[in-house]
């Protein structure tokens, strides 16, 4: 083993991914953690992985369309180079999980069965029963428990990320407190992955586990990381309503026949076993014929958006609309989809087989996060290419390095050399929009194909002559100082008799989540913006004289929530910030006051900034040299309530 | 899941009070004490989002202002197993206790504890390591030869799939545990490796010893399993089963591994 070692923030399949892969190469791995990493919130990703498979490409798929379908689904946002070298990996990371022992669905034949998913017409979604995001990452729990009964990987859990320390412009290590016994301590590194997921909790309730709140993430960014794309934010169009969280009803639900439909007259009060075919309004069959009820997720979205809040058209004249899988047989659904529809039988008490869903949209993911960089890879034609043709076959082939350099030392590194930001954190790869499945391809990705730029950066850059073990304390110990200094502050003054709900963290938390989702997530406008950034001002007005009602020096769990709560206000402003100087609408991104897309002004990367406790927001171009930006339509047509009964369901190409 | 359609659950009267009884404790070698907390429901509630209102707003029934409740969780669906704990005196998930199945009527009652079988951190949060531990002692992973490109893993029928799936759906929640009469509280981590290992551990030693690739280290993990505080201390008690969220068949696991030390022992005993 080299006397470098390497910190990972993180414990989702991005941060397991990247520890394994480093520590199979014989570097040292501190992994930090909130929770033990088996319980990280990838677990909760349900519908699967995409990647081309033997089946789709001998019927004219190749990863080059699915580099295509992400790149359109996205809506020309994402420097393209990457997303094409992740698609081209893509049925490698399918072929080592599967070594790695996870239960993917298997056909009769016993090979690996597939799904549909939005956003393509071929069957190139690989899963294991409706838990795909927990079996992932339980395999790679598993192997970096291998590791670390090896002693090459040391396993922080119960660890809050603090801040990222800085020394001879990298990033040597960082500043961490056990959420236990509250003590702050910092850790040396020659490079520090985070890889510390989304911010969902910024809105309140999401999707998103408990410990999503993007307070990791915004630390690096007041330290001058840069942040990417903060207001492509995709609000997830099925989620179940709930009182603690909305929790996330799978795409695999429409990917497997799920329709979605609402009464064809308004407030209709009958159960809707009674609605017969002919007064139901399949709206999304009608308007999207081709790709029916798996038009990607901001379509849905706001397709459901649309009917329930401007037409008044949702399932008993509330915010809901049916998602409908009573068609099909009970047994096969329960094979191909028991987990998720357990999981609305347990908290809504109805049985999805025998009753259809009630479902609305719901905060799910942030294509946004901590900008970063790459080098090009071989593949870089004279001229953009016009969309590719689905089913049509590929200008190139799927060979690794095209599109970006396997292991050059910037690739998915931030602005700050030695820090790096993988998988949900990073902006990189969904662009304004993310497809369906995508998201578990894109943590694993990063971890394995960047991960090897982290070892060539310590090896070969800074760390090389100079690791972070023989680097003066100074940098440290001031970090550790400015985190202790801002815990006795919080705490100062903590006591139970503390109750004015102005300064309660808890209060100042739900009073953002309820501005943000009303202001930032399905329609935006400028005026609610510009009023959302000034409750923003007086919601940090409040933070500055926030008081707690535990003083507790022994796991202090409120103490850490408002902790974050100042975090997330940073990274709400840039979101808002983001969405107001975005005068266009692309992807997730919609804006009433600018409906239509504007390429030359805004097919551009969002680039945030902070310094001194100001966020400033411009844009910077993109590469987009591989394909040619086209309107991103799926082929909508026109369709009411009061139009003729819908046509059947579109097919897959299969 | 049941096959057929679900009977209806009992109406909740709306707008009601529930009390939280909760066993509180300030951290580890401090005394335990209950506090009660009167909560107003609102529509679709589950514990979690209970405890989330009690954190915002810590006055007991009595009008103390007291310290905020802490607990565990996670995912709040039922998937990571953070947020389990005993209510009501059975272990389960808190974020999946709907409060109109468990206290319908006005005035009803709720109590919270942490789980008894490992030591509270605080209030109704504990450590769990020692599960975690129990995994790594029997080498719960497949042996691959690293993460290069070398092809896909063995094919696998779906019959042989949903019975893995099943097994692999453990979300090491500690629900097994804290129901099993031969696994007790252990603060001493010496003691960990001749303590009995749980049925979580040797569920998982089932799965990975069917493994293709994971049947490598099958002997390793039935050395462990053939010693002290191995399979032999199930006292077939069949807590564990009845309690697992997952409805993870735990009694067949463990007569399955109990077959197979006894088969690894007779073969250890003619090899010497």
């Amino acid at each position: 083993m080299s006397q470098h070692r390497v910190i990972v923030v993180g414990g989702g399949l991005a941060g397991l991914a990247a520890a394994v892969r480093i520590a199979e190469a014989g570097t040292h791995v501190d992994l930090f953690s909130l929770v033990p990493v088996k319980r990280s919130h990838s677990v909760c990703a349900q519908g699967g992985i995409n990647a081309c498979n033997e089946v789709a490409r001998q019927q004219g798929y190749s990863e080059y369309e699915h580099f295509d379908e992400t790149i359109y689904g996205g809506d020309f946002l994402a420097d393209q180079h990457p997303v094409l070298e992740m698609a081209n990996w893509a049925p490698r990371i399918i072929d080592l999980l599967d070594r790695m022992g996870v239960p993917f669905n298997r056909t009769g034949e016993g090979n690996r069965d597939l799904r549909l998913f939005g956003g393509s017409l071929f069957k190139r979604t690989h899963f294991a029963g409706a838990t795909t995001g927990q079996q992932l990452i339980y395999a790679l729990d598993e192997q970096v428990r291998r590791y670390e009964s090896e002693g090459k990987v040391f396993k922080h859990e119960f660890q809050e990320f603090l801040w990222p320390v800085m020394e001879q412009g990298r990033c040597v290590g960082i500043v961490a407190q056990d959420m236990r016994t509250m003590h702050i301590r910092a850790f040396r590194a020659d490079a520090v992955i985070m890889a510390t997921g989304g911010c969902g909790l910024v809105f309140g309730k999401s999707t998103n586990s408990i410990i999503c709140t993007g307070a990791a993430a915004a630390r690096c960014f007041r330290a001058g990381a840069w942040y990417g794309n903060p207001e492509m934010i995709q609000v997830h169009p099925t989620a179940i309503p709930g009182a603690d969280k909305l929790r996330l009803m799978s795409e695999s639900a429409r990917g497997e026949g799920g329709r979605v439909w609402v009464p064809r007259k308004a407030k209709d009060p009958r159960a809707p076993k009674d609605i017969p075919e002919s007064e139901r309004w399949y709206f999304l069959e009608e308007k999207y014929p081709a790709y029916g009820n798996i038009v990607p997720r901001d379509i849905a979205t706001r397709e459901i958006f649309d009917v329930c809040v401007n037409q008044g058209m949702g399932v008993y004249g509330e915010n809901q609309v049916y998602l409908d899988l009573t068609h099909k047989d009970p047994e096969y659904l329960t094979r191909k989809l028991g987990g998720i529809l357990e999981i609305y039988e347990k908290f809504v008490g109805e049985d999805p087989r025998f009753t259809p869903m009630k479902i609305f949209p719901a905060v799910h993911y942030s294509m946004g996060g901590l900008w970063t960089t790459y080098t090009k890879g071989s593949y870089n034609p004279q001229t953009a290419l016009t969309k590719h043709k689905s089913g049509s076959p590929a200008p190139i082939d799927a060979k690794v390095g095209q599109g970006m350099q396997l292991g050059a030392v910037n690739n998915s590194m931030t602005n700050i050399p030695g820090l790096y930001a993988f998988g949900e954190v990073n902006f990189a790869y969904h662009g304004a929009n993310r497809l369906g499945a995508n998201a578990l391809l894109s943590c694993i990705f990063d971890g394995l194909f960047c991960g090897v730029s982290v070892l060539n950066f310590i090896r070969n850059e800074a760390p090389g002559k100079n690791p972070a073990v023989d680097l003066p304390a100074g940098a440290y110990d001031a970090v550790v100082q400015q985190e202790t200094a801002k815990m006795k502050h919080l705490l100062d003054g903590a006591k139970p008799a503390n109750q004015d709900a102005s300064t309660n963290p808890y209060m100042i938390g739900k009073e953002l989540g309820e501005e943000m989702t009303a202001a930032c997530t399905v329609v935006r406008t400028e005026a609610r913006l510009k009023q959302c950034l000034g409750k923003l001002a007086e919601l940090k007005d409040r933070y500055s004289r926030l008081r707690l009602a535990d003083g507790a020096s022994w796991t202090n769990q409120s103490f850490g929530y408002a902790r974050s709560v100042g975090d997330m206000l940073v990274l709400a402003e840039a979101i808002a910030l983001g969405a107001l100087e975005r005068r266009e609408s692309r992807g997730a991104h919609y804006r009433s006051d600018h409906t239509g897309r504007d390429d030359g002004n805004f097919m551009k990367t969002t680039l945030a900034r902070h310094a001194n406790g100001v966020t400033a927001v411009e844009f910077v171009p993109i590469d987009a040299s591989l394909i040619l930006p086209t309107a991103r339509t799926y082929g909508k047509k026109d369709s009411s309530p009061n139009a003729a009964a819908a046509p059947a369901m579109a097919s897959a190409a299969s | 899941m049941t096959a057929t359609a679900q009977t209806p659950r009992r109406t909740a009267t709306p707008d009601r009070t529930v009390t939280f009884r909760i066993k509180r404790c300030d951290g580890p070698g401090k005394p335990s004490y209950w506090q009660d907390f009167r909560v107003k429901v609102p529509k679709n509630s589950n514990v979690i989002s209970c405890l989330q209102q009690i954190a915002a707003e810590p006055v007991t029934a009595g009008g103390e202002r007291v310290t905020p409740v802490v607990w565990d969780s996670g995912c709040l669906e039922e998937v990571c197993g953070a947020c389990t704990m005993v209510i009501n005196g059975k272990v389960r998930q808190s974020c999946s206790c709907l409060i109109d199945d468990y206290a319908p009527a006005d005035g009803d009652v709720i109590t919270l504890e942490p789980m008894s079988k490992f030591p509270v951190v605080r209030d109704l949060w504990v450590d769990r390591s020692r599960l975690f531990h129990n995994l790594a002692r029997i080498k719960a992973w497949v042996p691959i030869d690293g993460t290069y490109d070398l092809g896909a893993g063995p094919k696998e029928t779906p019959a042989s799939q949903a019975t893995h799936y099943v097994l692999s759906t453990c979300m090491s929640c500690g629900c097994c545990l804290e129901a099993c009469p031969q696994f007790n509280l252990e603060e001493d981590r010496d003691q960990w490796d001749s303590s009995f290992i749980g049925a979580h551990a040797i569920s998982q030693a089932r799965l990975f010893n069917a493994h293709p690739t994971g049947s490598e280290l099958k002997p390793d993990r039935l050395d462990v399993l053939m010693g002290e505080g191995g399979v032999n201390d199930c006292g077939n008690a069949q807590n564990c089963v009845q309690v697992c969220p997952k409805h993870i068949p735990l009694t067949e696991s463990i007569a399955s591994i109990g077959r197979q030390v006894t088969l690894h022992a007779i073969s250890k005993f003619f090899r010497g």
